[in-house]
Order: C-alpha cells, then sequence, then structure tokens
C-alpha cells in the first residue's frame, strides 16, 4: 500500500520536532545542567548608581560555611583578564573614533550602574553563597549620579568614564546637510516633532545563568551558557577577556529560554564562572534572579528625537533632518554603538521616495544599564519616527493618513532601489502590503465603528503603520566598512549519513524560532529526506564548525542560505557518483528532491544508493573523487534584507479610567519567501505582542539618582494574555533577490511596526482633544490627564 | 533540619529541607525534576506552576514544608506512561503555542485547571482573564488561547481528539 506522506518542504506548517521535549519537561536549559562537585556564584552587584570603590573587605565573607572563595575586580587584574569587548567602532562627524572606555569584567575602581558587578562568592550551595555576598564589606564613596541623557550632558555633570568629554561615546551623522537644509529652505511645509522612544527591558522569560567548567587534566574550558550564540561568546572571550584559545574553549549553548537580543552580548558573568571554575578547578554555576535580570540584562531603545519633514505644496516628501540622542548606559554593551547608526538612521527612507535625508546621533553614556539591541534594533526607533511624522504631516496638512503614505511609496517597478542612506532595497510592494491590510482591517468601515463605540461612551480609534526594515544581517565587508569588528556570515554542514539520514551543523542558534523543524524542512523540499530523518545540530562550539548566532533577523536568510549552498555541493558530487554507478556523463544526470535520473531515461538512483557508495566506496571514481558524503558552507550575504509591511491597530479607550483596549490588530508582513506559516505567524504574533508591550505598557524607570524603581515584575508592566488583542497576520510575498531562499527573515517585524500604528490609533482616539501627539507608553494616567486636562474641542 | 514526604507524580519521596527551601527547589534540586521552571522572583509569571492535589499552585511561592503528605504533579507526571500526550499538551503542539518552551510546562498546568474548573466552557475573554498569572515573552498569547480552546473539547469529551488547526 502506497502511503502518501504529508507534504513537509517550502511552505507546509509542519508541526515542531522540538516542542516534543518542551511539552514533557525535558528541555535542557542552562540552571537545568547539575555538575558533580558543582559550586555555586552570587554575583555581588552595587547599589549605587555612581561610586567610587574605596575598599573590598572579603575576610568575613571569605570565612562563611560552605565558602570556598571570594573574588573582586582587584583578583581579576592581578590575573590579567581583558575588559569586556565592543564589537563595533563608530566613528564621530570629524572622522576620530568614538570614545571606548573600559569595562572590566568586576568593577574595581568605580561602579558606574545599579547592578553594576563588583564581586562573587563561590560557595557549595547558592543559599551560602548568597549568604558570603552579602557579607562583603564595601566601601563606596557615593559620586552624583547622570541618570538621563539629559542630566549627563548638562554642564557640570558627573563624569562617568575619563577620556569621555560631557558623557559623550560619539557623535555622528549620514548624509550631507547642506542639501538636505537647502530642500528644507525650498518647502512649502516643514513638520517638526519630537520623539521619546522609551527604555525597555527585553525579560526573555528564562533568566541568565552561565556554568563554567575546567578539566586540570586536559586544559579544557566548558562553558555552558544562555547565548543566542556561543561561537561569538567563544570568540570574545576567549581572545578578548580570558586569553584561551579557541581549541582549549568550549561553549555550549543549549536549550534557550528566549532571547530577543538581550542573550547576544558577552557578559561579565560568563568570564567570571569560566574563569573561577579556571581557578578553582570545580565548575561554577550562576543563575540570575530576575530582579538581578532587571539590572544586569542589557535594555533596549531609549532615544530622544527631534525629527523635521520638508514637504511641497502636494504633500510629496522633500527631505528628512533629524537629531537623536541614544543611551548607551555606563558601558558600551557588545553591539551597542550599530544600534542608534547603522541599524536605525539607514532606515530613514522607510517605504518612501525622500531624497535626501541628513541624520545625526549622539550617543550618551548614563549612570543606568547598557543599552543594546532588543528585537528590532534601531529599526523600531526608525520606524515609530516615521510613521508618526507621517500621521502629523497628514493632520498638519488636512491630506488623508493613508494617501499621504500612498503617494510618498517607493513604485513597485524602481526596484532595485537606491535609498539615500546607503541601503539599496532589492524587492518589496508596499502597496500591495498597504492595501491588503486595509481591507483585513475594514479601514473603510471604521467611522461607524466610531460612531457606535461613542454610544456607548468609548473613544475608538483606528491608525497604520507602513513600515520596513533592513535585517538578514549583514555582508561582513560592508560593515566592516562600517565598524564591526566581526564578520557576519553564518555555516552550515549538510552530513548525509551511509544510509540516508542527514545530520545538519549550523552555525544559527535556535532560542524559540524551531530551526529544528524549519531546516530540517529545507533538507526535505531539496533533497527529499523526511523531515524526522533530519536532525539539526545547533548550539555547541565542539560540534558545529563555526557561526555568528541568531538574532537581526539573519538564521533563514544567512544560516538558510549556507544550508542550501551546502546541498548544492552534495548534490554535485552525489551527481558524479551517480554518473559513476549508472555509467553516464555528469552532464546527463538530473537531480529532484532525493532521486538521481538519468536524462530522458527511466535509470534512477537515490539518494540513499549514493550515499552507501560514498561511504562503502567499492563501485565509485576513487580516482578523481573522495569518499563520503558531507559538505560545508559559508554564506556571506550580498545584501540586507528587507521585510516590510502594514500594520493597523484599532483601540477603544475608556475616558473614565484612561484605559486603551486593543480591539483589533491587523498585520501584512512581506517576508519574502514563507517556508513554515505557522512559524512565521508565530515569529509575527509574538513580535506584536512586545510591541503592543512598547506602546501601552512597559516603561523601564530610573530616578534622578539612578535608582531602579522598575526593578522586577511588579513595577514593570509585562504584557498578559488580557491585555492583548487576537491579531490578524497574514503574508505577501516579493521575494528576496539575491539569496538561494527569496528569503527576508520575519523574526522582528511583529515588533517594529506595531508600535506606531498602535499610538497613531490613540491618536486618532482622542482627535476631538486637541492631541497632537503622545510619548510610549500610553498608559491609563497619561490619557486620562490628557482627556480631564484637554479641552474638548467642538467638532466641525 | 525538617523533613517532608510527598507524593510526586505518583512517586513518594522523602527529603530533608530547610525551612526556607521552596517547593520549585525542592523539585529541581532534591528530586532532579528540572521541567518546572523559575522565571521569576515576585510570583507574576507561572512558569513554576505545578498542581498540588490537583489545583494549579505557584510552586516558587510554597515552602516545601508545606507540602507535607501532598501530591504533586509536575509537567513530567502529565503524559501517559507509554508516552500518550495529554490532551493539553497535544494542542499546544497543533497550534504551535510555545516557542522557546520556557513557560510551557507552568503555562500547560495552569490552563488543565482552568479547564477542569470551567467544565460548560470557556469564552476566549474568559481564557485570557485566567492566563494573568502566566507570562509568555514568545507568542503573544494568541495560539496559547486556540490551543485551550482545542484541549477543553476533549477534556470535557464534546471531541473525541484535538481538531486540527486551520491552514
Amino acid at each position: 500500500m502506497n502511503v502518501v506522506a504529508p507534504f513537509e518542504g517550502i511552505g507546509a506548517s509542519v508541526r515542531r520536532k522540538e516542542d516534543f521535549r518542551f511539552l514533557q519537561g525535558r528541555g535542557a536549559y542552562t540552571d537545568d545542567f547539575n555538575r558533580q562537585g558543582q559550586l555555586h556564584a552570587w554575583i555581588l552587584r552595587s547599589p549605587h548608581a555612581h561610586a567610587r570603590i574605596r575598599g573590598v573587605d572579603t575576610a568575613k565573607a571569605a570565612a562563611m560555611p560552605g565558602v570556598v572563595a571570594v573574588f573582586t575586580g582587584a583578583d581579576m587584574a592581578r590575573d590579567n583578564l581583558g575588559g569586556l569587548p565592543c564589537g563595533w567602532q563608530i566613528h564621530n562627524k570629524d572622522g576620530s573614533p568614538m570614545a571606548e572606555p573600559p569595562h572590566p569584567v568586576l568593577a574595581h575602581e568605580k561602579v558606574r550602574h545599579v547592578g553594576d558587578p563588583v564581586a562573587v562568592a563561590i560557595a557549595a550551595t547558592r543559599e551560602q553563597a548568597r549568604d558570603a555576598a552579602e557579607a562583603i564589606a564595601m566601601d563606596y564613596e557615593v559620586l552624583q549620579a547622570a541618570a538621563t541623557m539629559k542630566a549627563a550632558q548638562a554642564p557640570g555633570a558627573p563624569i562617568i568614564h575619563d577620556g569621555a568629554a560631557n558623557n559623550l561615546c560619539y557623535d555622528w551623522h549620514i548624509g550631507d546637510k547642506a542639501v538636505v537644509d537647502a530642500a528644507f529652505a525650498s518647502a512649502a511645509r516643514v513638520v517638526t516633532l519630537d520623539l521619546v522612544n522609551n527604555r525597555l527591558i527585553p525579560n526573555a522569560m528564562e533568566p541568565r545563568a552561565a556554568l563554567g567548567e575546567f578539566d586540570r587534566t586536559t586544559g579544557d574550558y566548558t562553558l555552558t551558557t544562555t547565548s543566542q550564540n556561543p561561537h561569538v561568546i567563544r570568540l570574545l572571550m576567549g581572545a578578548n577577556v580570558l586569553h584561551i584559545p579557541e581549541s582549549k574553549l568550549r561553549v555550549v549553548a543549549p536549550d534557550v529560554g528566549g532571547g530577543f537580543g538581550s542573550k547576544i552580548y558577552h557578559y561579565a558573568e560568563e568570564a567570571i564562572v569560566t574563569w573561577s571554575a579556571g581557578k578553582l578547578a570545580r565548575p561554577v554555576k550562576w543563575t540570575a534572579d530576575r530582579s538581578e535580570s532587571f539590572m544586569s540584562d542589557a535594555h533596549g531603545r531609549d532615544h530622544v528625537s527631534r525629527a523635521e519633514l520638508a514637504l511641497d505644496a502636494n504633500g510629496r516628501i522633500l527631505g528628512l533632518r533629524v537629531s537623536t540622542q541614544a543611551n548607551m548606559g555606563a558601558y558600551l554593551s557588545t553591539f551597542a554603538p550599530c544600534v542608534p547608526t547603522y541599524l536605525y538612521a539607514t532606515l530613514l527612507a522607510g517605504t518612501y521616495t525622500t531624497p535626501v535625508i541628513y541624520c545625526e546621533v549622539k550617543a550618551v553614556f548614563t549612570n543606568t544599564v547598557p543599552v543594546d539591541a532588543y528585537r528590532g534594533a534601531g529599526r523600531p526607533e526608525a520606524s515609530f519616527l516615521l510613521e508618526r511624522l507621517m500621521d502629523v504631516a497628514a493632520a498638519e496638512t488636512g491630506i488623508d493618513r493613508v494617501e499621504l503614505r500612498r503617494s510618498n511609496f517607493i513604485p513597485t517597478d524602481a526596484f532595485p532601489y537606491q535609498t539615500p542612506v546607503a541601503l539599496q532595497y532589492d524587492s518589496g510592494n508596499y502597496h500591495a502590503t498597504l492595501d491588503q491590510a486595509l481591507a483585513a482591517a475594514d479601514w473603510a468601515g471604521f467611522e461607524a465603528r466610531r460612531a457606535e463605540a461613542a454610544k456607548r461612551g468609548r473613544l475608538r480609534g483606528i491608525g497604520c503603520s507602513t513600515y520596513l526594515e533592513a535585517c538578514g544581517i549583514a555582508p561582513s565587508a560592508v560593515v566592516g566598512s562600517l565598524g564591526a569588528r566581526a564578520g557576519l556570515y553564518e555555516v552550515g554542514t549538510i552530513r548525509v549519513h551511509p544510509t540516508g539520514s542527514v545530520t545538519v551543523l549550523t552555525g544559527a542558534h535556535s532560542h524559540g524560532q524551531g530551526h529544528e523543524t524549519t531546516f530540517a524542512q529545507l533538507v526535505a523540499d531539496k533533497l527529499g529526506v523526511p523531515v524526522a530523518q533530519v536532525d539539526i545540530v545547533h548550539g555547541d562550539t565542539a560540534k558545529v564548525p563555526f557561526g555568528m548566532g541568531t538574532y537581526g533577523s539573519r538564521s533563514l536568510a544567512v544560516g538558510g542560505s549556507a544550508m542550501m549552498k551546502a546541498m548544492d555541493k552534495i548534490i554535485a558530487k552525489g551527481k558524479r557518483i551517480a554518473a559513476h554507478l549508472m555509467e553516464a556523463s555528469v552532464d546527463d544526470i538530473e537531480f529532484d528532491r532525493g532521486t538521481f535520473r538519468v536524462a530522458g531515461t527511466d535509470r534512477t538512483k537515490a539518494l540513499v544508493d549514493i550515499s552507501v557508495a560514498a561511504y562503502v566506496p567499492h563501485n565509485y571514481p576513487i580516482e578523481e573523487l573522495e569518499p563520503g558524503l558531507e559538505e560545508t558552507a559559508f554564506y556571506d550575504p550580498k545584501n540586507f534584507t528587507y521585510p516590510g509591511g502594514c500594520h493597523i491597530a484599532e483601540v477603544e479607550i475608556d475616558p473614565e479610567t484612561g484605559k486603551v483596549s486593543m480591539v483589533n490588530f491587523t498585520a501584512v508582513d512581506d517576508v519574502g519567501r514563507v517556508i513554515n506559516p505557522m512559524i512565521v505567524e508565530g515569529q509575527v504574533q509574538g513580535g506584536i505582542a512586545q510591541g503592543i508591550g512598547q506602546a501601552l505598557l512597559e516603561a523601564c524607570v530610573y530616578d534622578a539618582d539612578g535608582q531602579l524603581l522598575t526593578g522586577s515584575m511588579l513595577d514593570y508592566t509585562m504584557p498578559r494574555a488580557d491585555d492583548l488583542p487576537p491579531v490578524s497576520v497574514a503574508t505577501h510575498t516579493t521575494l528576496c533577490t539575491h539569496n538561494p531562499l527569496g528569503v527576508k527573515g520575519c523574526g522582528e517585524v511583529g515588533a517594529i511596526g506595531s508600535p506606531p500604528a498602535v499610538i497613531n490609533a490613540v491618536v486618532d482616539a482622542l482627535r476631538d482633544y486637541g492631541v497632537r501627539t503622545l510619548d510610549m507608553p500610553a498608559t491609563p494616567s497619561k490619557i486620562w490627564t490628557i482627556i480631564n486636562g484637554g479641552r474638548r474641542m467642538a467638532a466641525e | 533540619m525538617p523533613q517532608v514526604t510527598l507524593t510526586v507524580n505518583g512517586q513518594s519521596h522523602t527529603a530533608e529541607v530547610e525551612g526556607r527551601t521552596l517547593l520549585v527547589e525542592l523539585l529541581r534540586e532534591k528530586l532532579r525534576l528540572t521541567g518546572t521552571h523559575v522565571g521569576c522572583d515576585t510570583s507574576q509569571c507561572g512558569a513554576c506552576v505545578v498542581h498540588i492535589d490537583g489545583e494549579s499552585v505557584k510552586s516558587c511561592t510554597t515552602l516545601a514544608v508545606m507540602c507535607d503528605g501532598a501530591s504533586v504533579t509536575t509537567i513530567e507526571g502529565l503524559a501517559r506512561p507509554d508516552g500518550t500526550l495529554h490532551p493539553m499538551q497535544e494542542a499546544f503542539r497543533e497550534y504551535h503555542a510555545l516557542q522557546c518552551g520556557f513557560c510551557t510546562p507552568g503555562m500547560v498546568l495552569s490552563a488543565i485547571d482552568l479547564v477542569q474548573k470551567n467544565p460548560r466552557g470557556l469564552t476566549e475573554q474568559q481564557i485570557r482573564e485566567g492566563l494573568e498569572g502566566n507570562l509568555c515573552r514568545c507568542t503573544g498569547y494568541h495560539n496559547i488561547v486556540k490551543a485551550i480552546a482545542a484541549a477543553a473539547e476533549v477534556m470535557h469529551g464534546r471531541r473525541s481528539e484535538i481538531a486540527r488547526a486551520a491552514e
């Protein structure tokens, strides 16, 4: 009986293989690992935002029960440990390099943010380590803190780092200011908007953890860590901090419970446990408390901008001028400098034909937790600025919000399209995604819904954003010329086993994205091997040759492309073997999904026949071809990829309480070719939840002394199931023209398009209250104040 | 040191604990049942939810000594010995209601309790409100709500198997 297997290739919503272990409690997250003889580390952190360390007394702590060691920054300095490196160097307007102050693993002269690690207590149990850490006597000389960018740049502000005058990291720009100023001088109208992009805390559900091990008999170190990119950690920690060669350092990122960017960076705790394990020759394990995560995981966003749009009399955009301040926090995190520059300012054309753009960015140090990439990384900031500006421009010119966008769209026949801010878009159809979203959200029927809601005493509003982003990070030479200190290719190895199953080694890492299923689908589609027989290996530097990890929506665009190239090599070799086996010319061999055929005949060989021959090379072209069937490809992308789309939010406000309820959310995204529609929907839904969180709920708040007021989930409003609406998610596909899969990436688009759609809807709901603009989050308190403080304007 | 005897997933255990030991610590560290997770320190997130005597409880806010004589079910104890998944586990997979998997054990156990307590069914709004004690950062809850609705149909005998998710 022939049973037709369900289709598992590209385009199928294959249910996930990894779910079996997650659903039965058999996930292997870093804190789940326990090693013989392991010790536990507790990190002592600064309670002050800015202070000099006058002295550290660890004697009492070291004598406490179960304590094996107490280490400080001075101990690390004695061992000549390097500081935590920054992976991207930005240059100032005058060509000089940015200020790049040292970032010690454990602070030892000064502390610069609440949460700055100063010492570590290592003991037999976590409780003993904690008790000991609390007994370390720190002598601090408290200094005035600069908790905001404004305070940090004020005359007489406390200097956070010697060598960073005025607490400025860099003053960068892109574009020709004189050309843009001229466009503004000739404009019929200039629309100006001041915007804040609120600081966020990523809060992946799994707190960070790290387990360091050292084998004295072999000299091998192993670090198990909650990372999105174990090879990057091996490189940065090995080369820059601990001076361990790669061949003696294995980094494993096992199951990781979410990242969203916050688990990209090389953090102090990774170096602390690895170094300590070496010194003590015992495994050392650290797991963050959630409150500890709040003050040690990199935060996101935190921009203050002034944006100006120059328009002609018909609403065509003549130019854009932006001035942004971006908060770096107390130290430079691994990728921080590139986020508000090359991942932000280069997106300021968006979906529009804006001919000239100038953007200057000042990156400022403050006495707060370091800030770095968080889902979207620079692109949500750009989209928020552009899409709020478009709505304000529409209101001021009287042009319909949708028509203003449409009339400025890059036409569908204009691709490849060179923007004035370095990026060249390969493909896109912004009219299609806009039209599809307007129809799905019933934009046309909205006014009737507004009137009906008003009868119920509710203020209803609708808003859209037509966003574009750049991901599939990144062409190595391009980013290298822009200051990146790493390549951004990806690696894939395809190992066909003798009896035909396949193991894939990928440098990409899955921390929720479902690679064990979706990457197997690529192999099922191209090589014809069933998903159940394809094993995806990731997250272990001992198994996978190299890799740059997963972030910037790159795993499929770059990692998947590497796999495709490796499979091309497998097929090429397979054809030569098949030609030998079938005594035909290699040019006459065709391959389709697992079958090699002599063209025009019914003579075939299955992939398994080829793999058996390759590993048992008795009937084999041994003079010309080595045995085996395993190929590796390194893929360096030719360009970024450019997903884009349209998000539409519909809200209702209760004027009595100011509460904004999400009524509907519609997303139409162009993410290029869709491999697994179910996975894409899930990624977009998750991103939208984070975007709605930014728009309505989340804010990281510090007081003027740099104390973190939103220090736990009691005060930081995480989105819950009843905060979020059902979301309608659809895709419209224009293929990426420059990678083998035609994919653009979908991991971040949800968080990029949604915040401006929501705020545009809220402002629309408040249109009778004279609200020009509103900062995120649009909390009930803010809305209630507007409604009750604002004069209710009579409708025309 | 106090001693506590409790049944976990049908097996009896006796352990010496400190007065301050949390149930989740007993499960993860003494019994090496690491399926129950710790996601926060203020009892917000629900990653630690288990069933104690049939009801969902946050094991991070329960002292081990309070569980003397109790019967605890963790995520490891849901599937049948022959590997057949609980309808809620099946539904979560069918509807793609998990991504990184970290909130999933607590989410599944909370969901089972929610459905068990509402045999006549739940509206979407009631499911969303019933999940207030469980945070997920990955999925946006959309598919979790769908999975729970689908599982409820099977758990209350209105369907014999989990309905396929719409393509």
